[in-house]
């Protein structure tokens, strides 16, 4: 994983659950044939009410046409970020789709352990409620090491809250390579 | 200073003999369930991950039930079938309970129960979210993800953070009017969808112990959608009683230390609760049934591992005894073993699937059907434009199909009298 990661940012709103993320529907592809794992990053987000899709504004879909990568590589969340089903497919989804990093207030327990534990993406939370700060679009910049993110846009830096213990387990790049490290298994 | 119920029971599985909320510990797992929909990805990171060295820790302990996906003609989902089966096979697992066959059971989270794999004093850990269930039995149960599982299928240990407590007491005798539905949805609306995020979830008190082990499996089934890592009830008559009866007979008992320490308390007089729904779009919407009373409905739907047990169909018999719907209604009994009870147990001599027949309800086939929308063909998946009324878990958009469709939670009784009207109404008018 890079210390500094730039792109730019995809801003939701509270609650933003697991069927949101990736429908149910669409948990029938295989995760291990990469044609099929395509059709994750497509259809990620895209049961996200288009009004509360990409805000401030909304109405602005996560993938466009027949993609399945987005020109977004941060999500800006609110609270309880991934609440609902325990289905990995999320994280997955959003990684294929080529998100790096999630800013959010705070998350659900399972899709945080699996963002972290299956080295999909790093949930990082904010000192404070950052998605009425941050806009969709905005160049941003995010700084493992410092805990900082940086709106380029707007030129305003924010701390983030240390990952803590879970730090050892992203820094390798997910549970099994960290066991590994660790001679577990 | 004394320790919860979940405490004890995780400084067992970690080998120690206290262990503080917050705390990371490495537990020992008693039972790993998965199914059809993170089945497959699961085995997919264990081959992938162990490669040459992949081994189940332990065949004994693995279970997997097939319930998501199943009468559906989706290529896909009938692929994830074919390789749990081939999985089962090429392992020789004693557990697998196959589609097609007898040993089909339908929805994971009763099925455990009904097959003996919910052991007090245990730690159980499933590829689903509703893994919570099984903590009606006084034992430790929650739901990960699949690289999770995939290291626990390899190893037998997973690593889990001490949970804090939070103790949900419920006083007085339930009225006739009030299931275990409505009873968690009040939690639901008083902590919010992360009220409990991170947390255990203790339900005590007169009326929990008055419930059956089935009311009580609908509260801590849905502790999740508090957020709460696992909702607990500890052991007591009724459920040695249900155990007895399935020829579980050995466990371990734990019990809260009466010094033993909260995050937060909260106390209910259930004579003074009323029957409850969730509104569109959130579990933690909470109104009560006579404020939303005369919503026009186009689905009613009775099922899922919160509202397809054998009591929640005997509710809404009672309702429906001699009435007929006025809307489109399914009834899809979670398990098996429920859709047999369908036909065996009466009311005033007729069976409760005589009484769904005659009320005009459809009737399908065990599994978790339209619960979470499931492919296009799936039976009782909302499309554009349909109100819902449910006894299910969820009702976030898109939860049970269409993302333009409105979703009522509520309990069986309050479902069966809104069937009747086609409208949303109190179960009261029909008790």
């Amino acid at each position: 994983m890079e210390n500094i990661i730039k792109g730019k940012a995809y801003v939701l709103g509270d609650n933003i659950d697991t069927d949101q993320i990736i429908p149910a529907e669409h948990l029938v592809y295989s995760t291990s044939d990469p044609e099929e794992l395509k059709k994750y990053g497509h259809f990620a987000l895209s049961s996200v009410p288009i009004d509360k899709a990409g805000l401030p504004s909304g109405n602005k879909p996560f993938i466009v046409d027949d993609n399945y990568e987005s020109g977004y590589s941060v999500i800006i969340g609110g609270s309880n970020f991934g609440c609902g089903s325990s289905r990995e497919h999320a994280p997955l989804a959003l990684q294929v789709a080529g998100v790096k990093i999630i800013v959010a207030e705070s998350y659900a327990r399972i899709f945080y352990r699996n963002s972290v534990d299956g080295g999909f993406l790093v949930p990082f939370e904010g000192n404070e409620k950052l998605n009425d700060k941050i806009k969709t679009d905005d160049e941003v910049e995010v700084d493992l090491t410092n805990n900082e993110i940086k709106n380029i846009t707007s030129g305003i830096a924010y701390n983030l809250r240390p990952l803590g213990s879970v730090y050892e387990i992203v820094k390798s790049g997910g549970l099994f390579n960290y066991a590994r490290e660790n001679k577990m298994i | 200073m004394g320790m919860t119920i979940t405490e004890k029971i995780l400084a067992k599985a970690s080998g120690k003999s206290k262990v503080i909320p917050g705390e990371s510990v490495w537990l020992d797992v008693d039972v790993l369930m998965t199914h059809d929909v993170c089945g497959p990805p699961t085995i997919a990171i264990w081959k992938k991950e162990f490669g040459d060295q992949a081994k189940v820790w332990d065949k004994q302990k693995l279970v997997i039930f097939p319930d998501h996906y199943i009468f559906t003609k989706n290529v896909h989902a009938n692929r994830n079938v074919d390789v749990l089966r081939q999985f089962a096979q090429e392992y020789d697992l004693p557990n697998y309970y196959d589609v097609g066959t007898e040993r089909y059971k339908g929805v994971c989270h009763l099925a455990l129960a009904e097959e003996g794999f919910n052991v007090p004093g245990t730690v159980l850990f499933g590829t689903d979210s509703h893994t919570c269930t099984s903590g009606a039995f006084g034992m430790f149960a929650t739901g990960v993800g699949n690289t999770d599982a995939a290291f626990i299928l390899g190893t037998g240990k997973i690593w889990e953070k001490i949970p804090e407590s939070m103790k949900f007491t419920f006083n007085g005798k339930m009225p006739e009017f009030l299931t275990a539905k409505d009873l968690i949805l009040q939690i639901l609306g008083d902590i919010t969808t992360d009220g409990a995020t991170y947390r255990a979830m203790e339900f005590e008190g007169e009326a929990i112990s008055g419930m059956n082990i089935f009311e009580r499996m609908t509260l801590t089934n849905m502790a999740i959608e508090g957020g709460g890592m696992n909702g607990i009830i500890g052991v007591d008559e009724v459920t040695r009683r249900y155990l007895k009866d399935i020829g579980v007979t050995e466990f371990s008992e734990f019990n809260s230390d009466n010094d033993a320490v909260y995050h937060s308390q909260y106390n209910y007089d259930v004579s003074e609760l009323k029957p409850m729904v969730a509104k569109p779009h959130s579990p933690d919407k909470r109104d009560t049934v006579r404020n939303v009373e005369g919503t026009k409905l186009t689905k009613c739907y009775i099922g899922s591992c919160t509202g397809g047990k054998i009591t929640d169909f005997k509710y809404a018999a009672k309702i429906l005894l001699g009435q007929k719907v006025n809307v489109t209604t399914f009834v899809v009994p979670a398990s098996t073993q429920v859709a047999k009870q369908l036909d065996e147990e009466t009311i005033s001599g007729i069976s409760l699937k005589e009484i769904f027949i005659n009320a005009g309800c459809v009737i399908a086939e065990s599994s978790c059907a339209a619960c979470l929308g499931g492919p296009s063909d799936t039976i009782g998946r909302s499309v554009e434009g349909d109100v819902v009324i449910s006894t299910t878990n969820r009702n976030f958009p898109g939860r049970m199909g269409s993302k333009s469709s409105q979703v009522y939670l509520a309990s069986p009784l309050t479902v069966a009298a809104s069937a009747i009207t086609g409208k949303i109404t109190d179960p009261r008018e029909y008790l």
